[in-house]
C-alpha cells in the first residue's frame, strides 16, 4: 500500500479548503472546508440540495470550483477531469451505478484506460479480458470481495453491481473513496456486508469519504462526521460526541421529531381486502403471486420489503393500473377486482405513487392544474365543457396553505419545484379527497429529514381521523415508525404479517432476504391476520 | 434453374447488397455511439453525386492523361469528404445544438435531395457531363477459381471487397479494441464513460463523421461501380433499406450485411425476372421460401440462447422453419406454369422484405441505450 510509506506529518489524505461553486441562480458550495485523514471514514451528511455531492463532484473533477483549493498528500493539486482524480488516487463510487449493463465487469474496469496486447495501434489496440481478469481476481482476494470478471453487469444484483463499482476504484488505484449514498439501495442485512467492507477497506489503509443522509449509519461507522446545510459546512464532530437528534438538527437547522408521536390505532371496519392477489410484470413474468391482506379503518398496514419484490406491481393492481390475472380486491363493499383508474379515485382510494415525476405530477402543468388532476371534471371544477378557473384558483390556494407547499405562485410549473415541496403537491391533492383508503407507496423517497416529518405527521393524522393507509416502503426505520402492521413481500409473495411491537430490525431484515421463518417461530411471535 | 444461374444470383446480390452494407455500417458507428441517423440516405446521395463529378472534372483536368482509374479513385475519395462533411453537419446539429436527431436527418435527407438536384439540373445535364466509366473488375488469384464460391465471392469490383474487409474489421474492432469498448460505452451509458475520462461528444463527432465517410463510399459504389454515371435521387431508397438492415441485424456488422444480403437478394432477383429468362412464379415461392427459412433460422438460434424460458412458441418457430424449407424444396422440384408478373411488382420485393422485417419479424431488436439522447454534463 501507498500509505505506509509516507510521512506521518502528512497524514491528511484529502484537504479542501474554501470551495466556492455557483450554479445559475445557486450558490452549491459556499467557502467549504473538509478534510479526510489517512485510514479514516468521514462521513459528509446533509440533506438533499445541502451540496454534499457537489463538494465531491468538485473534488472529483466534474465540476471546476468557481474558488478554493484542494490539496492531496499535502500538495496542492488542480483536478480538472476525472482521469486527474483517478491520477491523484481518488476514486468515486456514484448513486447511479456508473457500469454498462450490457458489458463484462472486466470491460467496465479498464474502460477508459484498457489495457491492451499485441500490436500498439492507439485506439485500435485490441483490449486484453484475460489480463484484466486476472488483475480483478487478485484485488477481489485481497480485499475478499466476491465478483466474477466474466460476468455481464446486467446480470448481477445491486449489492454486486456495488461491489464492482468499489473495485473498480481500487483497480484505478484509488487511495481515497468517495462513495455516495452508497447504502440507499441496500437491504439492512446488505449495509451490514457493506460496512464491512469499509471497515476491511479502511484497514488496508484506504480513507473513505461516506456521503449520506442517514443517521444511524453516520453513527455506526463513521470516525469524523461533517454536516453540510444549504451548502456551507455547519458543523463537525464525532459520533460518540453527539446524537441522532443532534446531528438532525444541524442538517435541518431546527428541532426535527425523529420518531413520529402516535397513540394506539384504533381499528375498525375492513376497507380494503386482497385476496389471492396474481399480477404480472411488464415483461410478463409473474411479479406478485398469491398475495392476500386487508386494511382496516384507523390503521396502518405497511409493506416492507426490498424495491423490485412485487411492491410496483401490487399498487398499480391496487389503482387499477394494471391488470390482475387472479384474486381479488375488495375496496369498501365493491368489487373494485378489474375496474378502471377512474373507478378507484372514484371508489376512494387516494395513491401517492412511487415515482412523483412519472406518475404523480404532470411536470410542465402549474401547480393549481396538478391539484386538480382527478377532479377537473367535477363540480365545482368543472361548469359544462369548460374549467371554470376561480375554483380552480381558490382550491390551489387553500391547498398550498394548508399544506404549506412552498411555491412561488399557484401557476409556477410544477416541474421547478423541489422535491419535497412537488411531494406535497400530491400530498395535498390525494388527501384532500378524503378518501377512505390511502395508498402511500414510497412517500419520503428522496426526501430531506424535515418533509419526511411534515409527510409522516399527515399520514398519522390520516390514520386517526379513520383512513385505512396502504404504505408502501423499502425504508425499514419509516415501516417502523408509521406502520400498526407490517407485511413482508419477497418476490411476489408475503412472508409474514407481524404487528408492529413483535417487529424487530432484525427480523423485518431477515424476511426481506427471503428468509421465511419456521412454522413455531412465526406462531409464537406473529398473530396471524384475522 | 441451373447452377450458372444460382452463381450468377448469388454474385449479384452480394453486389446489390455492397452499398446497403456500407450504408448500414454507417448508421453502425453513429447509433453505437448513441446518435440515430436516419440521414443515411441523404449521404449517400451525396457521395454518388460528389463520386461522379469528382471523377469526371479531375478526368477533365488531365486530360484523360492518367489511367482512368486514377479518376474514379479521385472521385471515390471527393465521395468520403462530402458524405463526411455532410455527416460532420449532423453531429454538428445534434450534439452541438441538440436538435431532434430525426430532425436534423430528414434535415440531411432534403438538403441532400435539394442539392444533388439542383446541381443535375443546373450543371450536369446542361453540360452533357458523361461517366469516366466503372471500376474493372479483380479476380482474386487462386480463391477466384475455386467452383462455385470463386465465381460468387472473388470476381468483383474493388469496392465489394472494400465492404466485405470493412464488415469484418468493426465486427472485430466494435467488441476487440479501445475504440470500440468506448463508443459502445458512451451509445450505452454516456456518463458512465465521462467518468472514467472518456470525451463522449468528442467521441460521437468521430464516429457520425466516419460513419458519413463509409455512407460516401456506398454512394460513389452507385456510381463507380454500378451505372457510371449520376442520376436524380438513384440511390432510392438504398439508405432507409440500409437502416432496415441494421436493425435486422441487431447492431452489428456481419448482422447488417447478411441483412442486406437478403435484401440484396431480393433485388437481384428482381433484377432476374425482369430479364425474362427464369420462370417468375418458381423464382418467387424460391425467394419466399429461403427468406421464411432464414428467419426460422434466426429465430431457433435467438430462442435456443435464451435457454428454458417460454417454450410455447417453439413448435411456431420450428414450423417457420420447416415451411421455409419445404417451399424451397417445391420451387425446385416442381414445374410451374408461366405467369405474366408486372415489372413493377418486381420491382418492389425489397420494399416489402424491408416492411415485413421492419414489423418486428423476429422480435424486437434493442437498440443501444443512450440513443438518440444529447448528452449533458448534468
Amino acid at each position: 500500500m501507498k500509505s505506509s510509506d509516507q510521512d506521518p506529518l502528512e497524514s491528511l489524505a484529502l484537504q479542501v479548503s474554501g470551495i466556492s461553486k455557483r450554479f445559475p441562480g445557486v450558490l452549491a458550495n459556499d467557502k467549504v472546508d473538509f478534510s479526510l485523514a489517512r485510514g479514516e471514514i468521514h462521513a459528509l451528511l446533509g440533506e438533499n440540495g445541502a451540496g454534499k455531492t457537489t463538494l465531491m463532484n468538485v473534488v472529483y473533477g466534474l465540476y471546476k470550483p468557481d474558488e478554493g483549493e484542494i490539496f492531496i498528500n499535502g500538495n496542492q493539486v488542480e483536478i480538472r477531469d476525472p482521469n486527474d482524480a483517478l491520477a491523484q488516487g481518488i476514486g468515486m463510487v456514484h448513486q447511479h451505478f456508473m457500469l454498462v449493463p450490457v458489458m463484462t465487469v472486466a470491460e467496465n474496469l479498464m474502460l477508459g484506460h484498457e489495457v491492451t496486447r499485441g500490436l500498439k495501434l492507439g485506439l485500435l489496440s485490441r483490449v486484453d479480458r484475460q489480463k484484466v481478469s486476472e488483475e480483478i481476481e487478485a484485488l477481489v482476494e485481497l480485499y475478499g470481495m466476491e465478483v466474477n470478471p466474466e460476468a455481464y453487469v446486467h446480470e448481477l444484483s445491486v449489492g454486486e453491481q456495488q461491489r464492482v463499482e468499489i473495485i473498480k476504484a481500487l483497480y484505478r488505484g484509488a487511495d481515497v473513496l468517495i462513495l455516495d449514498e452508497p447504502t440507499a439501495v441496500l437491504t439492512p442485512q446488505e449495509t451490514e456486508d457493506f460496512f464491512e467492507v469499509m471497515r476491511s477497506l479502511v484497514k488496508q489503509g484506504k480513507s473513505i469519504i461516506f456521503i449520506t443522509h442517514k443517521l444511524k449509519e453516520v453513527l455506526a461507522i463513521a470516525d469524523r462526521i461533517t454536516v453540510l446545510r444549504d451548502g456551507a459546512v455547519v458543523g463537525m464532530t464525532k459520533p460518540a460526541e453527539t446524537s441522532e437528534k443532534e446531528l438532525a438538527a444541524m442538517m435541518v437547522g431546527r428541532e426535527v421529531l425523529l420518531r413520529v408521536e402516535k397513540k394506539p390505532a384504533q381499528p375498525g371496519e375492513d376497507v380494503l381486502k386482497v385476496q389471492n392477489l396474481h399480477v404480472l410484470d411488464r415483461r410478463d413474468q409473474p411479479a406478485v403471486r398469491g398475495v392476500s391482506f386487508i386494511v382496516r379503518e384507523g390503521e396502518i398496514l405497511g409493506i416492507a420489503g426490498v424495491q423490485g419484490n412485487g411492491q410496483a406491481e401490487l399498487v398499480e393492481a391496487l389503482t387499477g393500473l394494471t391488470k390482475v390475472i387472479e384474486g381479488s380486491i375488495h375496496l369498501k363493499d365493491s368489487d373494485v377486482t378489474h375496474a378502471r383508474p377512474r373507478a378507484f379515485t372514484e371508489t376512494g382510494a387516494a395513491h401517492v405513487p412511487e415515482d412523483r415525476h412519472k406518475h404523480g405530477l404532470v411536470l410542465s402543468y402549474a401547480v393549481d392544474e396538478n391539484l386538480i388532476l382527478q377532479t377537473y371534471y367535477l363540480a365545482p371544477f368543472a361548469s359544462g365543457l369548460n374549467i371554470n378557473p376561480r375554483a380552480v384558483d381558490e382550491n390551489a390556494r387553500r391547498l398550498i396553505s394548508e399544506y404549506d407547499v412552498r411555491t412561488p405562485s399557484i401557476k409556477t410549473l410544477v416541474g421547478s419545484l423541489s422535491g419535497g415541496n412537488q411531494q406535497k403537491v400530491i400530498v395535498a391533492r390525494e388527501l384532500s379527497r378524503d378518501a377512505p383508503l390511502l395508498i402511500a407507496n414510497q412517500p419520503t423517497r428522496g426526501l430531506d429529514v424535515g418533509s419526511i416529518e411534515y409527510i409522516h405527521r399527515r399520514i398519522i393524522e390520516k390514520r386517526d381521523e379513520g383512513v385505512a393507509v396502504l404504505l408502501v416502503s423499502s425504508e425499514l426505520d419509516e415501516i417502523l415508525s408509521l406502520s400498526d402492521r407490517i407485511a413482508v413481500i419477497y418476490s411476489g409473495e408475503i412472508l409474514a404479517i407481524i404487528p408492529v411491537e413483535e417487529a424487530t430490525k432484525e427480523r423485518l431484515g431477515l424476511l426481506m432476504a427471503g428468509v421465511r421463518e419456521t412454522q413455531e417461530s412465526s406462531q409464537a411471535a406473529a398473530t396471524p391476520m384475522e | 434453374m441451373d447452377t450458372v444461374f444460382f452463381v450468377g444470383l448469388l454474385s449479384l446480390a452480394l453486389i446489390k447488397a455492397t452499398p446497403l452494407a456500407l450504408g448500414a455500417m454507417c448508421g453502425l458507428l453513429c447509433e453505437r455511439s448513441g446518435v440515430i441517423n436516419i440521414g443515411i440516405e441523404g449521404m449517400m446521395l451525396v457521395g454518388a453525386m460528389t463520386s461522379f463529378l469528382g471523377s469526371v472534372i479531375f478526368n477533365d483536368i488531365t486530360g484523360g492523361t492518367l489511367p482512368k482509374t486514377v479518376s474514379l479513385l479521385v472521385g471515390l475519395l471527393v465521395a468520403m469528404l462530402s458524405a463526411g462533411f455532410i455527416a460532420l453537419l449532423h453531429a454538428w446539429l445534434s450534439i452541438q445544438y441538440k436538435v431532434d436527431q430525426i430532425i436534423s436527418g430528414t434535415v440531411i435527407n432534403l438538403l441532400a435531395v435539394g442539392i444533388t438536384n439542383f446541381t443535375a439540373n443546373a450543371y450536369i445535364d446542361p453540360n452533357h457531363l458523361s461517366g469516366v466509366g466503372v471500376f474493372t473488375e479483380v479476380e482474386i488469384p487462386i480463391l477466384s477459381q475455386i467452383p462455385i464460391i470463386g465465381p460468387i465471392l472473388f470476381q468483383h469490383q474493388p469496392l465489394v471487397y472494400v465492404m466485405l474487409i470493412l464488415v469484418g474489421f468493426l465486427q472485430y474492432a466494435l467488441f476487440n479494441t479501445r475504440w470500440g469498448l468506448r463508443t459502445r460505452a458512451v451509445g450505452e451509458h454516456p456518463r458512465a464513460a465521462d467518468t472514467v475520462g472518456i470525451n463522449v461528444n468528442r467521441t460521437r463527432y468521430i464516429n457520425v463523421t466516419l460513419g458519413g465517410v463509409l455512407a460516401g463510399i456506398g454512394g460513389a459504389f452507385l456510381v463507380l461501380e454500378s451505372v457510371g454515371r449520376f442520376q436524380k435521387l438513384m440511390t432510392t431508397g438504398r439508405g432507409f433499406i440500409a437502416l432496415a438492415a441494421l436493425i435486422f441485424g441487431k447492431w452489428t456488422s456481419v448482422g447488417a450485411l447478411l441483412s442486406g444480403l437478403l435484401f440484396g437478394f431480393s433485388e437481384a432477383l428482381g433484377v432476374r425476372l425482369q430479364l425474362g429468362d427464369v420462370n417468375e412464379l418458381q423464382a418467387l415461392i424460391l425467394l419466399g421460401g429461403i427468406g421464411v427459412a432464414v428467419l426460422g433460422a434466426v429465430w431457433v438460434i435467438l430462442k435456443a440462447r435464451r435457454r428454458q424460458e417460454d417454450k410455447r412458441s417453439m413448435p411456431l418457430v420450428v414450423g417457420t422453419l420447416v415451411v421455409g424449407l419445404a417451399m424451397v424444396a417445391t420451387a425446385l422440384l416442381a414445374t410451374f406454369p408461366e405467369v405474366e408478373i408486372p415489372i413493377q411488382f418486381l420491382g418492389l420485393l425489397p420494399y416489402i422484405l424491408t416492411i415485413l422485417v421492419l414489423t418486428g419479424f423476429v422480435g424486437r431488436a434493442i437498440p443501444p441505450a443512450a440513443i438518440g439522447r444529447p448528452y449533458e454534463k448534468q
